[in-house]
């Protein structure tokens, strides 16, 4: 079966902004690309949109549009096929450190056949963006509670909103959108709980860097706020969301109770790692404290032939991640002793430097507060899908000896049900942390990050593992 | 050895709290266990209830090695008849009776064993085996191809026949080791994680009986003479203070300390290789790896015992380095469907190996058909410890006065840790132990056999 497939020169993993600026740089340069995204549409998280929508005018809304011409036109002209509604569940490179890797893909979407189910490729560029980092507080369980991502997918994606009353509380820029969006859906939004005091993120810039396009931003979301009268309170934390059966109202750090019927929470960004883990890709801890690949100024992860771009690579947003993403395909395409402009690789470069600049004072004026696990209590649920308290995980500590996050997933079940960590690993990385009385490191956050399939996948898919397994002498 | 009392040690070692703090390691024991896997846990607890001072010590977390990379099986069916199969029996006893009040805690569950024979051939294999095993007390019950659906619903209908083994039982191995140290602990013994042993002490520390031990000082800490393969003693042997081959061992020296002690118990599963070579002696202990995946979560009662095809008792018996993949299959308390187990010898390698994998996907559909549909949630390694001729090494070390080892147990090693525990303590105590230990003998790959089967 296997031997008459191509092999590309590289498979980009991701349709996002830095998955879709690499893989139409890579094709530009004269690489043969396969472009393989689970999304329907090309666009990622960032730039979710449903078949009857335009994507979004803002937000770099114009960047997208020209990268998805340009797709249109590589594929016109043979040199990028892209695969959208495949996920690719395993990697393996049946020779290590040199010859094609393997990608197995299915399809997120069982109604819809996959057109692939192996891909081989010389290199990757891994660009598979991040989820919701969530953390919990006592009640985030009941229905009406959902991370602040989910709340966007829904509006960008199916236009629905699925409450009238809503709070919408964490940390960073990101809750804005999310309340004004909510707010446009015709929902009441009662309150922007910001936890952190964040105003003068400015002065965490340092002179030569500035940032017109994100100040702009800033600018007109503090007018639909105005306009849609939701009040912006900073130094605001959820301590506890009530209700029985669902979300009824929220507590305030300050003892106020706010009656809601859905809650959005949003604490930033974690990077989906399992494809860069699985291929054996060094990470470390970045300055939001979540873990992240780790690069060179090339785009070079520390495994041979394999490249990182966006927030894979560390959270930075949309025009970081095409920069990123641009930069990727020049250090490929130089790699295969394709002509490369070194102007155009100075300018990334510069871009790049400015956009982590950037996020760097977005993570320090937007940090996790300090003591969040303070406010769990004996029976707040940790991980959701195995129902694991807070007590559970004191007493596995306490009692049995789990001091690290892996033995803690071992004896007291979190992040083994069916998010497989994705969920809470952030939080039982912390929170296995703190009980032991030390800050979380990469090595707290890697056992919970780390999945050996990288989406589900059946029984009889895995019994039909193509001809590569073969190969493996 | 004679045995500490109970009251005093509570005494003592009670400030210790903490698993992973460095400060107040014992400065002596009775006993010194190498290893925080289930074997060294079960070691531990009986030679707590003996009345020993026991302190456990382990490089990595509690679990962290085989045990928490297994599924958790305590099995009669498989082993042939021999030394091993009245250690399993031996074993599953100890499980049900002295470790029974406490079952709940490691979800002991007495499942049942059902092996499956897909031809006449093999069901007539099968058949012979039970009828040997039958003989040396095994409860096992043959059970026709129309009696199949009965005992197992989902199970394929191609099946020839089976034996059903009531004795066959589940723990959840990761669950059974902390909770025997959370119960030594109780009784007095001390859990340090994050220490690894990185030497012996040697005949300067040695102290007469655990009376003159807890008192007695330690001597000269003796460094390491790490014994290359076939030059037991290395360089440093018969050099003052040097681990000389035959050399006694008195204690355990750690990067946060010394304990000195009688006795030090070798329980370092796939690394017990390592750990003896520190002594100066050879132990033939290599790493098997094993796969197992693991499902999405299924409706109670999906799979009812543990179920496996009648080929599995060959490749456990093997040397052979190919893949060998023999479905088993099994539920467990939360839903999830457990399948193993795959056995190569490929060295410490963890990736997951694709060829692996899709063995163990076809071996379980082949099984049970339903499976084909149902999603794996993930899929991990383990090492299997194992010695040429597939027994444990459990007992003292005459090349090594005061070392002991349990260890080498290979893929069985959560069902014989409990039975391999308190051998070990009666051993220790000086009481006649339950099982003759001479099957199990540290030094019987001295001579003869052993290593020409161990040749690659």
């Amino acid at each position: 079966m296997g031997t008459d497939l191509p092999t590309y020169d590289v498979a980009v993993v991701g349709a996002g902004p830095a998955g879709l600026a690499a893989a139409v740089g890579a094709a530009e340069a004269g690489l043969d690309v396969v472009l393989i995204d689970a999304g329907r549409l090309p666009g990622g998280q960032y730039w979710r949109h449903d078949e009857h929508s335009r994507p979004p005018r803002h937000q770099h809304g114009r960047l997208f549009t020209r990268l998805r011409a340009r797709l249109r036109h590589q594929r016109h002209l043979g040199r990028l096929h892209y695969l959208p509604g495949h996920q690719v569940w395993l990697i393996d490179r049946p020779r290590p450190d040199s010859g094609p890797f393997t990608l197995r893909l299915n399809g997120p979407y069982e109604t819809a056949p996959v057109e692939r189910d192996l891909v081989r490729a010389g290199a990757l560029v891994l660009c598979c963006g991040a989820y919701d980092r969530q953390l919990p507080v006592p009640g985030w369980e009941l229905p009406g509670v959902m991370a602040a991502g989910g709340v966007q997918a829904l509006l960008k994606g199916h236009r629905a909103v699925a409450g009238r009353r809503a709070v919408v509380a964490g940390t960073g820029p990101f809750l804005l959108p999310v309340a004004t969006g909510l707010a446009q859906a015709g929902v009441r939004v009662l309150a922007v709980c910001e936890a952190n005091p964040a105003h003068g993120w400015l002065r965490h810039l340092d002179g030569a860097v500035r940032a017109p396009a994100k100040s702009a931003e800033a600018v007109r979301y503090a007018a639909l706020l105005a306009r849609h009268r939701i009040p912006y309170r900073t130094r605001t934390t959820v301590t506890e969301i009530l209700g029985e059966d669902r979300v009824r109202a929220v507590r305030l750090d300050g003892g106020e109770v706010l009656e809601a019927d859905l809650v959005a929470l949003g604490w930033g960004f974690t990077p989906a790692l399992e494809l860069p883990l699985m291929v054996g890709a060094a990470t470390r801890r970045d300055l939001d404290g979540s873990l992240v690949v780790a690069v060179d100024a090339r785009q070079r992860t520390t495994v041979p032939d394999v490249l990182a771009a966006g927030e894979t690579a560390g959270v930075g947003g949309a025009a970081l991640a095409v920069a990123e993403g641009r930069l990727a395909a020049l250090s490929l395409a130089a790699a295969h002793g394709l002509p490369v402009d070194p102007r155009a690789v100075r300018r990334l470069r510069t871009a790049i430097r400015h956009g982590r600049a950037f996020a760097a004072a977005l993570h320090r004026t937007y940090p996790v507060p300090d003591g969040w696990t303070e406010r769990l209590t004996e029976r707040t649920v940790v991980c959701r899908c195995e129902e694991v308290t807070y007590g559970e995980l004191c007493r596995a500590r306490t009692e049995l000896g789990a001091e690290d996050p892996r033995t803690m997933k071992l004896l007291a079940r979190p992040g083994m049900g069916w998010c497989q960590g994705r969920i809470c690993g952030f939080a039982v990385a912390a929170v296995t942390a703190s009980l032991t009385g030390r800050p979380a490191t990469a090595e707290d956050l890697r056992p919970l990050s780390a999945r050996p399939f990288a989406a589900p996948v059946t029984l009889g898919e895995l019994a039909e593992l193509g001809d590569d397994a073969d190969e493996e002498s | 050895m004679t045995r500490g009392g109970i009251d005093s040690t509570q005494q003592d070692f009670s400030k210790h709290q903490d698993f992973s703090t460095h400060q107040d390691l014992p400065k002596t024991a009775d006993l010194v266990v190498v290893g925080a896997g289930v074997v060294g846990a079960a070691a531990a607890w009986f030679a707590t209830l003996a009345g020993l001072r026991v302190v456990v010590v382990d490089r990595g977390a509690i679990a962290g090695g085989t045990s928490g990379a297994g599924e958790g099986n305590v099995l009669v069916s498989d082993k042939e008849p021999g030394p091993e199969l009245e250690l399993a029996r031996y074993s599953r006893q100890v499980w049900g009776e002295d470790l029974g009040p406490y079952g709940e805690r490691w979800e002991f569950e007495r499942k049942g064993g059902l092996v499956v024979a897909s031809t006449p051939a093999a069901l007539g294999a099968l058949r012979t085996l039970a009828e040997r095993q039958r003989a040396r007390g095994v409860v096992v019950r043959e059970v026709s191809g129309a009696e199949l659906p009965a005992l197992e619903p989902r199970l394929t209908r191609e099946a020839a026949g089976g034996a059903l083994y009531p004795q066959d039982a589940q723990v959840q191995p990761m669950l059974a080791a902390a909770h025997l140290l959370r119960l030594a602990r109780q009784r007095g013994a001390v859990v340090r994680t994050g220490t690894e042993v990185v030497g012996f002490l040697g005949p300067g520390g040695r102290t007469g009986s655990p009376a003159t031990s807890r008192g007695g000082r330690t001597g000269a800490p003796a460094p390491a003479g790490r014994a290359d393969a076939g030059a037991p003693g290395g360089r440093d042997a018969g050099a003052p203070g040097g681990r000389d081959a035959g050399a006694p061992v008195t204690g355990v020296r750690t990067p946060h300390g010394t304990v000195s002690a009688p006795a030090v118990l070798n329980a370092a599963g796939t690394w017990a290789g390592a750990v003896a070579g520190l002594a100066g002696v050879e132990l033939p202990v290599l790493p098997r790896r094993g796969f197992v995946l693991v499902t999405e979560p299924l409706p109670p009662a999906t799979v009812r015992h543990k179920v496996y095809a009648a080929d599995y008792v060959d490749a456990v018996a093997s040397s052979d380095a190919e893949l060998q993949a023999s479905p088993v299959v099994e539920g467990t308390g939360g839903g999830t469907v457990l399948i193993g187990s795959t056995r190569e010898r490929v060295g410490f390698d963890r990736r997951p190996s694709p060829a692996a994998v899709r063995a163990l996907a076809r071996g379980a559909i082949g099984l049970f058909p339903m499976l084909a549909s149902v999603r794996a949630m993930r899929v991990y390694a383990g090492f299997r410890p194992y010695c040429p001729d597939h027994l444990p090494v459990i007992g003292p070390d005459p090349r090594a006065p005061g070392l002991w080892h349990a260890c080498g147990h290979e893929g069985a090693g959560i069902g014989l840790a409990a039975g391999t525990g308190k051998l070990i303590a009666q051993a220790l105590t000086g009481e006649a132990t339950d099982l003759d230990l001479t099957p199990f003998a540290p030094e019987r790959f001295e001579e003869g056999g052993a290593d020409e089967s161990r040749g690659e």
